[in-house]
């Protein structure tokens, strides 16, 4: 029976494990992604043609690096960076590892995102700030930024949605979460049970992150009247 | 005092280049209120943004209070582009703050301190009718409202210019007018030298001092607001100032004669006098006057009878009299 497994599991703790170790993945990756990924996403859009300081060369160059990392299917890139992530933290196994992984195939992804959220902002606007003599790092912090910020927000929803999936692919190679249980528990010993029990934890997951990140965007933009 | 010099815009693309502006020379004088009308297309929004170099001309100068700018170095233009504001057509206000800290926006890049910011801005509010909404955000906001609070943000940084780029052309009649009479009051109170776009004849009517007419990338006229009105020179001038609806002109095959009063005639009963004179009967197609400075000023079109004993009669009864009148092709 499914809630007879289900208590098994829970009361073994695997459960509780597998739901923090996935979310706390998740969380870190993103985290650390958005680091890499908003500055380069910003230098992506101000320095387009349309940009405010628009660079020809930078753009490019950097947008082949960001279409490569992003062409590559992730079950590849992933076991094409472990010596990457064994430099970086000193492991090619565990979640320390997969973390490297999820960054390295997130942030161009994140970059994209965060460069089409940017460019929903009105021309005008950032033209009412330059006629002001506004500089483009004040461009950027103060009407860039501020102006996208809902449409950044349902981005880092998105981009957290995709991680976590990537993060349950990340168990083929030691990872550990829910995708660990599902594979090792469900998968290898024939039960399926344990699989059906991880894709609903991990439906659960997806749908808070989802109503809340959308919550949080619809709150805060402005443009809604209420 | 503005000054533009032999100004040049070429952009060029894959099709080729396009000359956007070629060989503008505008002389802007402190305090006046100096219109640039045409019709869409002719260049006059890239002129505007030359004033403040957001584009850049491919050749002349843009001198401002004796400094040509287009040589200053970026930190330096962007001092200098505080002294010269712009409103927009589609306003422009950042939509996810409030009005109060739109207004304070221009203050917050000049590094004015936060609480002075907020008292200059609460200030402004109250100059274009807004202080209660300081709390609002752009989307409550009326179109009439929002370029209210465009005109304060506009102001903060204590402008000596003020550009408006076709500022009532998304607006209704009534919020037009009130916002040019603000833009007149500001003028008036703070001395702020206005330039407006536009490709409406009555936005130049109603508040300028000086215009110069734009068409196909150079300017085709300039001059006083009631000289060009009364008595345009320039093909385009005319279309601007007379019915855009050419068919409404369309004659029985008579001659066309456009009378032209500038003061005087117009408290006369010309017209009247004319047909009873020549007891021949005339067509007015198109009448329109103005007031300017209390002074009347228009101009009428009449078609003449095809008849060319009767149309004889009144052509030399108009070289006796003396009415302005042109023949009108």
């Amino acid at each position: 029976m499914l809630s007879e497994t289900f208590y098994k599991l829970w009361d073994a703790g695997i459960l509780q494990r597998g739901v923090w170790e996935t979310i706390y993945m998740t969380v870190i990756s993103t985290a650390i992604s958005y680091v890499i990924g908003l500055p380069l996403g910003v230098i992506l859009n101000i320095t387009d043609r349309e940009g405010i300081c628009p660079i020809h060369w930078l753009n490019r160059l950097l947008g082949i690096i960001v279409n490569f990392f992003r062409s590559i299917p992730f079950i590849i890139l992933m076991v094409a960076m472990l010596p990457v992530a064994n430099f970086i933290v000193g492991t090619s196994l565990g979640n320390k590892a997969m973390i490297v992984m999820l960054v390295i195939a997130a942030s161009p992804y994140i970059a994209r995102m965060v460069e089409s959220s940017l460019k929903e902002v009105d021309a005008g606007v950032i033209e009412a700030a330059q006629s002001m003599g506004a500089n483009n790092f004040q461009i950027i912090t103060k009407v860039l930024l501020p102006e996208a910020r809902p449409s950044l927000i349902m981005g880092a929803v998105i981009s957290m949605v995709t991680i976590l999936g990537y993060s349950a692919m990340s168990s083929t190679i030691g990872g550990t979460g829910l995708g660990q249980i599902a594979i090792s528990y469900g998968h290898q010993r024939f039960n399926p049970d344990i699989k059906w029990i991880c894709v609903f934890l991990t439906v659960i997951i997806v749908q808070i992150i989802q109503e809340v990140g959308t919550a949080i965007a619809h709150r805060t933009d402005k443009r809604i009247t209420k | 005092m503005i000054v533009l010099k032999e100004l040049c815009k070429t952009y060029s693309s894959a099709s080729g280049d396009v000359e956007a502006l070629k060989d503008i020379n505008l002389t802007i004088q402190d305090g006046e209120i100096f219109g640039i009308i045409g019709l869409s297309g002719a260049g006059k929004s890239t002129l505007v943004r030359c004033i403040n170099l957001l584009e850049r001309p491919t050749s002349g100068s843009v001198i401002i209070d004796g400094e040509d700018i287009t040589t200053l170095p970026r930190a330096a233009l962007l001092k200098m582009r505080r002294k010269i504001s712009m409103i927009f057509q589609g306003f422009n206000l950042l939509e996810q703050r409030s009005v109060l800290r739109n207004v304070t926006f221009p203050l917050e890049i000049a590094g004015v301190g936060s609480q002075e910011a907020r008292e200059k801005a609460l200030g402004l509010l109250k100059v274009v009718g807004l202080e209660e909404k300081a709390a609002a955000y752009p989307a409550q906001l009326s179109g009439g409202q929002k370029q209210r609070v465009a005109i304060a943000r506009a102001l903060a940084s204590d402008p000596r210019y003020l550009l408006c780029d076709e500022a009532t052309s998304a607006l209704d009649p009534n919020t037009t007018r009130s916002i040019l009479e603000l833009l007149r009051r500001i003028n008036q109170e703070l001395g702020v030298t206005i330039i407006v776009i536009t490709h409406e004849m009555k936005v130049i009517d109603q508040i300028c001092d000086r215009v110069a007419v734009i068409d196909q990338s150079r300017i085709a006229e300039e001059g006083r607001v009631s000289d060009v009105f009364t008595n345009p020179k320039s093909q385009i001038a005319r279309e601007l100032i007379l019915p855009q609806d050419r068919a409404a002109l369309e004659t029985s095959g008579g001659k066309k004669i456009r009378l032209i009063f500038d003061g005087m005639q117009s408290k006369e009963p010309v017209i009247s006098r004319m047909t009873l004179d020549c007891q021949t009967p005339v067509n007015i197609m198109f009448a329109d006057t103005k007031d300017f400075d209390g002074i009347v000023y228009g101009h009428m079109i009449i078609e003449l009878p095809t008849d060319e004993n009767q149309a004889a009669k009144v052509m030399s009864w108009l070289k006796n009299s003396p009415v302005k009148w042109k023949e009108e092709a």
